[in-house]
């Protein structure tokens, strides 16, 4: 078997490589042989095009993101952009990361496989920044709900999810359910991961130290997700190996929970000086991020990585994403306390190269040089583009197709079977099929997770200091007007926060967007980014980090634009979180805190009873949303509220039915102005709440002061949603509407 | 507190209940917490000795040991831990297995019966209505027949037995709690869970360590099998130094 070294590169530098069947435009690649002065080795060439991938280079997306950058500075930012995940203060000495991943292409090619390693590899990322993983969201978007795709994808979905965050102990504590016809083919699978350390405890991806040993531990190596590198195989070598193997990785959930403990004990120990996980460009991006991170120059012996396939090429081993590995920096006077942790956990783990001052990153395999490169230029001088962008053609009629035109119910009965007809629609619906496959009590600190506004856990048992999250999106929106979409999605999240009683502190955000060489979808990514970053400034919350997603299209046409945004928030004392069913005290009244405006543009009400999508998404007011959260806080703290409930999609009808159904208690509802507006407009920055009469008079005055409009509504009681001028709906009707919809789509919910 | 409550207190710190942690062990924290609510002390045993450090009773608790691969329980019921268990609870050690427990109990045939795959197939959880049936160590603070919530949440948790074993069950009053309501699994006869015929040796499905607080459980139902415990092991010192 030939093996293309550097000295053989030297020598020919004439020899034809197949860069472009590698992802690799002419000019990166002849600017690959400017780096080096020479052509690139196979092994360099398939390491500079893993990293310059869209994927992993941000190429497309940089320059866009640098608003995030620009930022005013928060005092609760530890960690910020760049880490594998951002790391925020929440107060007594403890330090909060957090972060979301898509994984939506391998889930819509293999559902369980990509789910499952989506929910492992941003574990991962968790992992290495020091912090036990807690807990996982799942904010999912698929199709059509009746087509035949969606019933393909879906539960292969949610197994994956669950078969992989389950089998960690990971409690799933909220996400989002959403279908839509442009995520038929592109199904969008996100996945956020938060963990916890101590302040000290904060680890970081870098490689300092000449003389560190370079150890990699976890699953061995095999040929998964290296597409690429067959290509490379099949024209470098002469031998008759099979070139197409499964692109999608395969997870394996009990050796990532052995790491995540063997890991721990490691970092207790005080045993590594940096870490860094294996995701996309596996060895690739481990090593040279770490390298370039740190003292500057590492030496790689390729031989000594233990692999599952022993006819892997050194091509395949530097691009294999298999999954469940890390990569460690560990000091030599401590590699034996290090292996004898992984022994004690039956995780393998081999010492495969040395930390030096060198400058470059070496890697030699079967004695032969192969690679010799200045790190950084791989893992961080990639490519940048500025793509052209341009607000798209249709935009304009696309807003000016206003939902006034849409026939709107009125009698007392239409209005009824138009809010029966909105909660049944699988948008609205009970998610209950989905959710009960996730474990939700593990670890036991889960004090809210779904059906809940955000998930809550508790981070401390004897403080009751507290945690709550949540991620929010609507491509509807985001259509329609991506800087306004993107800031109502970073709205919504923030107040679903907030109306657990929560302070929001900090956001990640998820990216998923069309082909960036569309201008019109650069003009999307541009407008959300800068909706995103102008929110934050006005809330005053930090980005911590976030992740992009582009590609998401089908020939010409790509997904709405959605930006998929978690917000963190901090309980000084999670016995006092809010929820949002009634009926758990006597003589409960109810109130509507904020601003109801006749907004139905990317409504569910005109998706849903009409398949519009057209005019302009709800007023975006972040100042009003700031208002509410800090009344929202006070009333918990001062023990106001029974019950507070985000208004969101479906308007307060899908609220009311929420709150109703959640313990089974009825309520009187008496709405002002127009009882559809009331009911189906989907303004932001409004939320449902309940108390005692004292509680809402106390909570009327802290409204007074804090400028936020608050309408008395109605009282709890009862066995039914009886709305004034609407026909009362029992409640066991409600509920049948509302629960039935995904068992009958997706199976039965009750085994025979 | 009064002097004699002390006494109760430290008494029942004076109890040690082993939480075995084996690879992919899931629920052994959420164990220990709910024997430190109960007022007993926890002790982590690890799958990889033989030592049972001198406890007075053991939870084999819920996960994913090994993964699952095999059969739910089946390699963990070779762990040299298990060996010990074993032993000891054939000679009187009270011992609970919880979900992946229960199953790590049927493997290693301290129980009858076998834990299969869900009759729908997918992972359940949810908060579950339990009756309970039999008196046993671990049960013995609930009144006979009382009903409780705890939720129940697993892939492989519908137990099934021959017909001589399920008809043995019931007929000598093993059968520990049965679902109530719907049936989370398709469990034969509802069987939620199952004793030996000493009542020492229990396996249950759901999870009664996840109903320990108002706060993060549906119930505070579950304490009753960990003070159940502590009780019938003060009970029976009561009874060898009297």
């Amino acid at each position: 078997m030939k093996i293309d070294t550097v000295e053989a590169a030297g020598r020919t530098p004439d020899q034809e490589q197949p860069h472009a069947a590698l992802g690799l435009r002419g000019d990166e690649y002849q600017r690959i042989r400017d780096i080096l002065d020479r052509r690139p080795t196979s092994a360099e060439l398939a390491m500079y095009s893993v990293m310059w991938s869209e994927h992993c280079s941000y190429k497309s997306s940089k320059v866009h993101l640098r608003p995030f950058g620009d930022l005013p500075s928060s005092e609760r930012l530890m960690v910020g952009i760049g880490e594998n995940a951002g790391v925020v203060d929440i107060g007594d000495g403890y330090a909060v990361t957090f972060k979301a991943e898509s994984h939506n292409h391998p889930s819509y090619v293999e559902p369980y496989q990509g789910a499952a390693t989506g929910v492992g590899g941003i574990v991962r990322d968790i992992l290495t920044m020091g912090a036990r993983p807690l807990a996982v969201m799942d904010p999912l978007r698929f199709g059509p709900p009746e087509a035949a795709d969606t019933a393909r994808v879906l539960p292969g979905v949610v197994a994956g999810v669950g078969g992989y965050g389950n089998c960690l102990g990971l409690p799933n504590i909220g996400g989002e359910l959403v279908f839509d016809g442009c995520y038929a083919g592109n199904p969008l699978v996100n996945v956020l991961c938060v963990g916890v350390m101590r302040h000290e405890d904060i680890k970081l991806a870098r490689a300092p130290g000449p003389g560190n040993a370079v150890i990699i531990f976890g699953s061995r190596t095999g040929p998964d997700g290296i597409g690429g590198a067959s290509i490379l195989a099949s024209e470098t070598f002469e031998d008759q190996k099979p070139t197409k193997r499964p692109s999608v990785q395969v997870g394996d959930p009990f050796t990532e929970k052995l790491l995540i403990e063997c890991c721990l004990e490691i970092f207790a120990a005080d045993l590594v000086v940096g870490i860094q996980d294996f995701g996309a460009a596996g060895l690739s991006c481990a090593t040279t991020e770490l390298a370039s991170a740190g003292t500057g120059g590492m030496h790689v012996v390729l031989d000594e990585v233990p692999l599952r396939d022993q006819t892997m090429t050194c091509e395949e081993i530097l691009m294999s994403e298999s999954q469940e590995r890390m990569c460690a920096i560990v000091e030599p006077d401590k590699v034996d306390g290090f292996l004898a942790i992984c022994a004690k956990w039956e995780v393998r783990a081999a010492v495969i190269g040395t930390v030096n001052d060198s400058g470059r990153l070496t890697v030699e395999w079967r004695g032969e040089q192969i690679v010799d490169v200045p790190p950084r230029t791989v893992a961080h001088d990639g490519p940048v583009y500025e793509r052209p962008l341009s607000r798209p053609d249709d935009q304009d009629a696309l807003q000016a197709d206003t939902p006034d035109r849409l026939s709107r119910p009125s009698s007392a009965d239409e209005l009824r079977d138009t809010l029966l007809g909105l909660i049944a629609h699988p948008n609205l619906a009970d998610k209950t099929w989905v959710t009960e496959q996730y474990d939700s009590y593990v670890r036991g600190n889960t004090v809210l997770s779904q059906p809940e506004d955000a998930g809550v856990l508790r981070i401390d048992e004897q403080t009751h200091r507290g945690i709550a999250l949540s991620t929010d999106g609507n491509g509807r929106y985001g259509r329609l007007d991506p800087y306004v979409g993107a800031q109502l999605a970073e709205a919504e999240a923030y107040r679903n926060v907030a109306v657990t009683g929560a302070t929001p502190i900090a956001i990640t955000d998820c990216l998923n967007f069309g082909s960036p060489e569309e201008p019109g979808v650069m003009w999307q990514f541009a407008e959300s980014i800068r909706g995103i970053a102008d929110a934050c400034r006005e809330l005053g919350l930090p980005v911590t980090g976030g992740n992009v997603s582009f590609y998401n299209q089908t020939g010409d046409v790509a997904i709405h634009p959605t930006p998929v945004i978690g917000v963190l928030g901090v309980l000084d004392d999670v016995r006092l979180r809010l929820r949002q069913g009634l009926g758990r005290a006597a003589g409960e009244q109810i109130a509507l805190l904020g601003t109801t405006r006749a907004e139905f543009g990317g409504s569910q009400w005109a998706g849903i009873m009409h398949g519009h999508l057209g005019g302009l998404p709800p007023t975006a007011d972040l100042a009003a949303e700031a208002r509410l959260a800090g009344v929202l806080a006070q009333a918990a703290a001062r023990q106001w509220l029974t019950a507070a409930h985000d208004v969101s999609d479906g308007g307060l009808a899908a609220t009311l039915t929420e709150s109703v159904l959640r313990y089974g208690v009825g309520a009187q509802i008496s709405l002002p102005g127009d009882r559809f507006v009331a009911l189906f407009s989907e303004s932001a920055g409004r939320a449902l709440v309940a108390g005692t009469a004292y509680g809402l008079a106390a909570l009327e005055v802290a409204c007074t002061e804090a400028r936020v409009p608050v309408t008395r509504i109605g009282t709890v009681g009862g066995d039914e949603l009886a709305i004034d001028g609407v026909t009362p709906i029992p409640l066991a009707d409600l509920r049948t509407a509302w629960t039935d919809a995904l068992p009958r789509l997706f199976g039965a919910a009750t085994p025979p | 507190m009064t002097a004699s409550a002390q006494d109760v207190a430290g008494d029942l710190a004076d109890v040690r209940i082993g939480v075995v942690t084996f690879p992919g062990s899931l629920d052994d924290g959420d164990a220990a917490r709910a024997v430190r609510l109960a007022g007993g002390s926890p002790v982590a045993l690890w799958h990889g000795t033989h030592d049972l450090e001198a406890v007075d009773a053991v939870i084999l608790p819920g996960g994913f040991s090994y993964g699952d691969y095999l059969r739910a329980g089946a390699i963990a019921s070779f762990s040299p831990i298990m060996r010990e268990i074993i032993d000891a609870a054939t000679r009187g050690l009270p011992v609970l297995g919880i979900c992946n427990g229960f199953q790590v109990l049927c493997e290693a045939g301290l129980l009858p019966g076998a834990l299969t795959r869900n009759a729908h197939l997918h992972f359940r959880n949810r908060d579950q209505c339990l009756r309970i049936e039999a008196r046993t160590a671990w049960t013995g603070d609930f009144e006979p027949g009382a009903e409780i919530v705890v939720p129940v949440k697993n892939g492989e948790g519908r137990y099934v037995a021959g017909a001589e074993v399920l008809a043995a069950v019931e007929a000598e009053g093993r059968v520990l709690a049965r679902y109530v309501g719907a049936n989370p699994n398709g469990s034969s006869r509802d069987i939620a869970g199952v004793t030996d015929s000493t009542g020492r040796i229990v396996g249950l499905m759901p999870h009664p360590e996840h109903a320990v607080e108002a706060l993060t459980g549906p119930s505070t139902d579950g304490l009753g099998f960990f003070t159940s415990i502590l009780a019938s092991i003060l009970g029976a010192r009561a009874v060898s130094t009297g």
